[in-house]
């Protein structure tokens, strides 16, 4: 009040317009005014918004957390409107407090927006002012101001002294070892990227023994962690240093007795694989993958599963293929017979991914005989995971070896009870025609596309449409004369209206692909002639049909046989059929 | 394995070493899952811890060191496993309830170790070594298991300890505050909230007044925000107990938990919200007069709000606090601050509302109003029509404040930009 009462120059204060409306009980209204504090900022000037509004803002913390949250956000660019780099400091204060608030999402927005002011400092301004920041944060009282610490390490520590960087990792070290579990995490989660912009040696001295503390933590949601830590610090870690300080850490994470733990390290496999190199992987690595290719929880097999293509591709090549015969194949065979079928699922979606790895006779010797077991899976999903990849098989060993048994496990998704799977299928229709070649496709599954088309769902029918026009662009014109017309323009005498539908929205669907000559010739007659038809929905989709593709068709055929028709359906007894022929004679003129 | 004699059949000055035996043998632990191995040895395990059982009931003068040692090794190496993994489509009021495979011994340990604790000859000076820091926190992580019969169980052990271990309570507290933390800022899924929460009942229930800092430190970071969790219907009975203690204890507590109990409040969950207003009665029942007076505007402002919800069950939820006799008598007693507050609420819900029972509830609750407060009823209509139309001007007079604002700001954002331009030359 006073300060509003102060302004005399300015007739309309921009503060007290913020004061009035942060003060509403609508919190919608608090939040709008909020987002625009910007507004506010550059009417009042840089002088008067360091002096007067970010005081204001951090004196009168409002307790809303959806407004605090929407000034976290503004205030991580207000650099610019406090006067740019050498005030960025005068941010920090209601970002300090922000950053120590109960709620989650405003405390790691108030992170991000120190993070980005951190940036606008002067080196300097660094040590002066965001140092002693993070110093209070990292010995706060409540966790909450101790975990938001963890995540301003790494973006002052290059541009400080070395005294200063020495306090810095002291204190890291602190929040690693902290009573409360969830500072750990934080400190947990941030230990690779600390790590990324700290000196060598010190990374070597000072954090690898804190990323083996976090990894015999007594909570598994601290150590699984450490897994992540251990990636991040492999990269940053030469060959022997990695032996050394990682390895036991990683095998001790193989055989840890949660499996969230277990879990963590399968998914992160390959990304360890890369950064130890292929040495150690060879020595240390292949017998943790196959540790956890037999570990007793599902859910790590499943984990493991998806990793076994980029494992054994990553492998040195001059050993890959006895170690993958040897160590990993044996293990792999049984995972496909597995209690588990999200375990089966995960395996059949990348195993056919090794035939290009061990070539043409091991594949025929050794995976085939796997490829064909899951196949015949009870299992949808393990089948249809097979069938999409049958494309790094037809590389290696061609697809003769398999279209025996692939026909039958084919027909037998697109008529299985759940609509979903049949859709599935009918996605990898294309994929499928394209590697099995036209032949076969018009011998064996050429009925099977006709019969999708009159599915009684939906959502089967149109697939089966698009599936139809892939199958034209990748087959051509005239296979689509040959085969695909006829049979759709059967359709259109069908009794039941749902299937005469079903014509014209091919015809939509295939006019891109087709030549207007085949459009005007083959299925102008019959698409005019359903123009007649007793049920309203198939005389105005004949309307949008044409509206659609009308314009391919030839000028004569135009005037004299499609605009009468669409004249005559305006007057039709239904009033959609005549909205839908008005629209289209528009379309058309 | 041949089984070993009875504990009844053999002479007593070899029971105790008997005793630790067949503790021993129960220290290994099977394989459940695969249900057809190990079956004898899965059958002598059940009779030995039965039997143990029973021999700890009848027996005194037996708790000495090694049985200490033994018991809780048995304890531990049996019940501190890793839990499988939650299957995420389980709803446990719809689906079968959850048992480990290991249930037919794990209970049987269970049984033994709460003897041990019972026995009157039991020494928490002796045994707590045995039961420190890391056995604490791996009792409470088990809390996590989905088996409610196991949670039970953990329940009375929890109890039990807590009961005992003077040097540990703090320690508990503070692993107990870790995870409800976890619970409310990283959303964790913790079936034992409500056991653990029973258990902060009977524990807040025996504080002496006037409550440490801790403890009311303990209301306001950890019970009240347990209130935004996802997971409220889960333990909102025990949580509300422990809340009504608290107030009860310490009326001057009421005040500050009620306010920002109210700013808690559900803004998509209507569920939630009806389960807020049962729970806000409850507080207003156990609150003096006196206290009622400071938060009485921003409960019926919010009960305002209730009143109009879409949603009849939180509508009806809050018309319903006008059954309560007490709310009643406090509303008379402040009738001229607190109709104001939902009287715009009740007119329009009474003429609008699409369910008949809420227009019927709210017409009889201004219909009482109005026959006792003839004048004053008329006066307050006449005030709230005025409200609204000054609510409609000041939407306009800021609308232009902030127009005038913008054009402000845009001038002195190209002035900025030419000085910047000037600069650069």
């Amino acid at each position: 009040k006073e300060m509003a009462e102060e302004a005399g120059d300015d007739s309309l204060y921009p503060i007290a317009v913020l004061i009035d409306e942060l003060r509403n009980e609508d919190v919608q209204l608090q939040l709008n005014s909020m987002r625009k504090l910007s507004t506010i900022a550059l009417a009042l000037g840089v002088e008067r918004t360091r002096s007067e509004l970010i005081p204001f803002l951090t004196d009168s913390m409002c307790d809303e957390d959806e407004v605090l949250l929407a000034l976290a956000e503004q205030l991580g660019s207000f650099t610019p409107l406090v006067g740019g780099n050498s005030f960025a400091h005068c941010l920090l204060p209601p970002l300090e407090s922000l950053s120590t608030v109960e709620e989650t999402v405003v405390r790691d927005k108030a992170v991000d927006s120190l993070r980005s002011v951190a940036n606008d400092h002067s080196a300097n301004d660094l040590e002066a002012y965001m140092i002693p920041l993070i110093k209070r944060l990292a010995t706060g009282d409540w966790f909450t101001s101790r975990t938001s610490a963890c995540g301003l390490f790494s973006v002052v520590y290059p541009r400080v002294s070395s005294a200063l960087k020495q306090e810095l990792r002291t204190m890291f070290r602190n929040l690693c070892g902290d009573d409360t579990p969830m500072v750990r995490r934080a400190a947990a989660s941030k230990l690779g990227e600390f790590a990324k912009v700290v000196e060598r040696e010190q990374v070597t001295s000072d954090l690898i023994p804190l990323l083996h503390n976090l990894a015999s933590d007594e909570q598994d949601s601290v150590r699984l962690l450490s897994v992540d830590g251990c990636v991040t610090m492999a990269d940053l870690l030469n060959e022997s240093e990695c032996e050394q300080y990682l390895l036991g850490t990683i095998r001790e994470a193989a055989a840890d007795k949660s499996w969230r733990v277990r879990y963590m390290l399968a998914d992160k496999f390959t990304l360890l694989q890369k950064a130890v190199g292929p040495q150690l992987t060879h020595q240390h690595l292949v017998p943790a993958f196959q540790a956890l290719l037999k570990d007793c929880e599902a859910e790590v097999r499943a984990a493991v599963a998806y990793k076994v293509k980029s494992f054994c591709e990553n492998l040195q090549v001059d050993k890959r293929e006895q170690v993958i015969m040897n160590s990993i194949l044996p293990h792999v065979k049984e995972l496909v017979t597995d209690a588990n079928q999200h375990v089966k699922s995960a395996l059949a979606s990348v195993i056919m991914g090794l035939s290009p790895v061990l070539g043409k006779d091991n594949t025929i010797e050794h995976l085939l005989p796997l490829f064909l077991t899951q196949l015949k899976d009870e299992c949808p999903d393990v089948r249809l995971n097979i069938i999409s990849n049958i494309d790094c098989v037809n590389e290696v060993i061609g697809i003769d070896q398999l279209s025996q048994s692939l026909l039958p496990a084919i027909v037998e998704l697109a008529e299985d009870g759940k609509w979903r799977v049949r859709l599935a299928i009918i996605e990898h229709m294309p994929l499928l025609a394209a590697q099995l070649g036209q032949q076969f496709f018009d011998d064996k599954l050429n009925e099977l596309c006709m019969q999708w088309l009159v599915d009684h769902v939906f959502a089967i029918r149109e697939a089966a449409t698009t599936n139809l026009r892939k199958l034209v662009e990748a087959f051509g014109v005239n296979w689509a004369k040959d085969t695909v017309v006829p049979k759709i323009l059967n359709l259109a005498q069908d009794q039941n209206y749902l299937r005469r539908m079903t014509t014209i929205f091919c015809v939509n669907e295939l006019a891109t692909a087709l030549s207007g000559e085949l459009l005007t010739k083959l299925i102008l007659p019959t698409i005019i002639r359903l123009s007649t038809d007793n049920v309203a929905n198939v005389r105005f989709n004949v309307c949008k049909c044409m509206e659609r593709v009308g314009l391919q068709l030839d000028g004569t055929s135009l005037s004299t046989e499609v605009k009468p028709m669409l004249q005559r359906l305006t007057h039709d007894k239904d009033v959609d059929v005549q909205f839908f022929a008005q629209r289209a004679l528009q379309t058309l003129a | 394995t041949t089984p070993l004699p009875l504990l009844a059949n053999t002479p007593v000055h070899a029971r105790l070493e008997l005793f630790a035996k067949k503790m021993h043998f129960c220290c290994h632990t099977f394989n459940f899952e695969k249900v057809n191995i190990e079956l004898k040895e899965k059958e002598l395990k059940r009779i030995y811890l039965t039997e143990i059982i029973h021999f700890m009931e009848e027996s005194k003068g037996i708790l000495i060191e090694p049985i200490y040692a033994i018991s809780f090794a048995m304890f531990c190496r049996n019940v501190f496993r890793s839990l499988p993994p939650k299957n995420p489509d389980y709803d446990p009021d719809e689906d079968d309830p959850i048992s480990d495979p290991a249930w037919p011994h794990l209970q049987l340990v269970y049984s033994f170790i709460v003897r041990v604790l019972e026995s009157p000859d039991f020494q928490p000076s002796e045994a707590k070594q045995f039961i420190d820091h890391k056995f604490v926190e791996h009792l409470i992580e088990m809390f996590s298991s989905d088996d409610i019969n196991e949670r039970e169980c953990l329940k009375t052990v929890l109890h039990r300890i807590y009961g005992k271990f003077l040097g540990l309570r703090s320690y508990i507290r503070g692993e107990v505050n870790n995870k409800f933390l976890e619970v409310i800022y990283e959303d964790l899924s913790f079936p034992g909230a409500t056991e653990i929460l029973e258990v902060m009942g009977s524990i807040i229930n025996g504080y002496a007044c006037p409550l440490k800092h801790e403890h009311i430190h303990f209301l306001f970071s950890v019970l009240l925000p347990l209130h935004t969790s996802s997971k409220l219907q889960q333990f909102q009975a025990q949580l509300v107990y422990c809340v009504v203690q608290y107030l009860e204890k310490d009326p001057s507590l009421t005040e500050k938990f009620t306010k920002r109990f109210l700013k808690l409040w559900p803004k998509t969950v209507t569920s939630k919200e009806v389960m807020f207003l049962g729970e806000l009665e409850e507080i207003i029942d156990v609150m003096q007069p006196a206290e009622f007076l400071k938060v009485q505007e921003d409960i019926f402002l919010r009960l305002a709000k209730c009143i109009k919800c879409e949603h009849f069950q939180v509508a009806e939820r809050a018309l319903y606090f006008w059954d309560n006799e007490y709310i009643v008598s406090l509303i008379e007693v402040s009738a001229a601050q607190i109709l104001p507050l939902v009287l715009s609420s009740l007119i329009s819900v009474s003429n609008h509302h699409w369910n008949k029972t809420i227009t019927s509830l709210a017409a009889n609750i201004l219909k009482n109003f109005m026959s006792g407060n003839q004048k004053f009823f008329t006066k307050m209509v006449m005030t709230m029509k005025s409200k609204k139309q000054s609510e409609k001007e000041r939407a306009e007079r800021s609308k232009e404040l902030w127009r005038s604002l913008e054009e402000q700001a845009a001038m002195n954002r190209k002035i900025e930009n030419s000085s910047s331009v000037l600069e650069e030359k």
